[in-house]
């Protein structure tokens, strides 16, 4: 399983545990199924386009990552909120 | 005592006293959130609001005391796996019966509850409209503003959306058309204004002693419609500029309208550097300009336009609105005279006033 770590709102809205091991081919497949064991994460990252957030960033094992990358059992995935700013 | 639920760019406020004065903040939440619209359903006491955090998308949350826990409402989404997402709730308004609401949104959504806010379903009816791939949003995008119930009756319901008209149901939802008769698009070339559906409604608001009886701001004219909506008369003469977005009705009195003109689409301010708010009390057929105790010289506010309400009727009418600049104005007179509630907030998004 792949390990995803939540940090602020998104930690609290998952129960308050940072980290979550999440089954997943994919980003988006894994974000799935991190809404469906904390349904109140759900609309949080993935939009109802199954897009990731605009100004939410998800990375792989430390690179960026998209909702199509692929991941693997040992992979780690970090969901931060962007900077944005100037 | 007066409450305002003060939406702004930077969380809500609440703001409690006795008209006359500045009033006090009681309680701000979703601090350095975006607060678009926040309202208490008279019936229940619950406060809603909708929050679109720039990271985590449109939320709608509720709570019976806005100082305390708030909680997400369930529902507010468009359908999985489709082409578009939800981009904001604009409004938030009470239904005739007991625990209903209805939600507005962009990309030109209703949403409706009821449970009291707790719980939402998408109207599918307008989501799936036929006519829906041809429309077009306005400048601030696909937005369904105006939501308006009709005393007493359950089933009719009328919807401003901008920019795509007037949209009337009577049969509680499950159909929609359109009641755009008399509607002049000006922004539109001459030969492409007949049978356009790109009509930018600002506002929509019913009179509920009388509901056949609409006003509307639009994109460059007032409006009035004595059919409850079907058909639309201009009555913007009289101001000095027929553009503009707030708009409000003294319910007592369904010949009353009160607006606040901006300069132009192009230069969205007060005009002349006077906050002024005008009223009309005779249907539109006559204007007048209540400015006292509203700053008159070098003020170019811009109004947003759910940042103008009221409560009260009649005599005890008393009018509320807040500018981008911060500030809060309200008059316990009618609109005679006005005072300054609060000087300092961030941008305002829109204004609820209960009294």
């Amino acid at each position: 399983m792949a390990l995803v770590t939540l940090c602020g709102p998104l930690k609290t809205r998952a129960g308050g545990a940072s980290d979550h091991a999440v089954d997943g081919a994919t980003v988006r497949d894994v974000l799935r199924g991190l809404e469906d064991a904390h349904p109140a994460v759900g609309g949080w990252i993935l939009d109802e386009r199954g897009l990731i957030r605009r100004h939410v960033n998800v990375f792989v094992n430390g690179e960026y990552g998209s909702e199509d990358t692929a991941v693997g059992p040992d992979d780690r995935i970090d969901v931060l909120q962007a900077i944005s700013g100037g | 005592m007066t409450e305002l639920l003060v939406g702004t760019r930077k969380g809500l406020f609440v703001l409690e006293g006795e008209p006359g004065g500045a009033l006090e903040v009681k309680a701000r939440a979703f601090a350095g959130e975006p607060v678009e619209y926040a309202m208490r359903d008279p019936r229940s006491g619950r406060v809603l609001a909708s929050v679109t955090s720039a990271f985590y998308g449109p939320k709608v949350w509720y709570a019976d005391d806005p100082s305390g826990e708030w909680l997400q409402a369930d529902g507010v989404v468009l359908p999985e796996g489709g082409e578009k997402a939800l981009e904001r709730i604009w409004a938030i308004v009470a239904g005739e019966d007991h625990g209903t609401l209805y939600a507005g949104g962009d990309p030109g959504v209703l949403f409706e509850s009821r449970d009291g806010g707790a719980t939402w379903a998408l109207n599918r009816t307008l989501w799936e409209h036929p006519t829906r791939p041809s429309w077009q949003p306005g400048a601030g995008g696909l937005c369904l503003h105006s939501i308006v119930p009709w005393s007493g009756d359950l089933d009719r319901i009328a919807l401003g959306l901008s920019a795509v008209g007037v949209w009337l149901t009577e049969d509680g939802g499950a159909t929609w058309r359109h009641g755009n008769e008399g509607l002049v698009p000006r922004y539109l070339p001459d030969d492409a204004r007949e049978g356009s559906m790109t009509l930018c409604v600002h506002n929509l608001q019913r009179a509920p002693q009388r509901p056949e009886r609409m006003f509307m701001q639009f994109h460059g004219g007032v409006y009035r419609s004595d059919d409850g909506g079907e058909t639309w008369t201009d009555i913007g003469a009289g101001l000095p500029s027929d553009f503009g977005f707030p708009m409000v009705l003294d319910p007592a009195d369904p010949d009353s309208a009160f607006v606040i003109p901006l300069t132009a689409d192009v230069d969205r301010v007060t005009p002349d550097g006077r906050v002024r708010v005008y009223e009309t009390r005779d249907a539109g057929a006559s204007w007048t300009a209540r400015g006292d105790g509203l700053p008159q010289r070098d003020a170019y506010l811009t109004i947003l336009r759910q940042a103008f309400d009221r409560a009260g009727a009649g005599s005890a009418l008393e009018l509320y609105f807040g500018s981008t600049s911060g500030a809060v104005f309200g008059s316990s007179d009618a609109g005679a005279s006005w005072f300054t509630a609060a000087s300092h907030l961030p941008p305002v998004y829109s204004v609820r006033a209960t009294g």
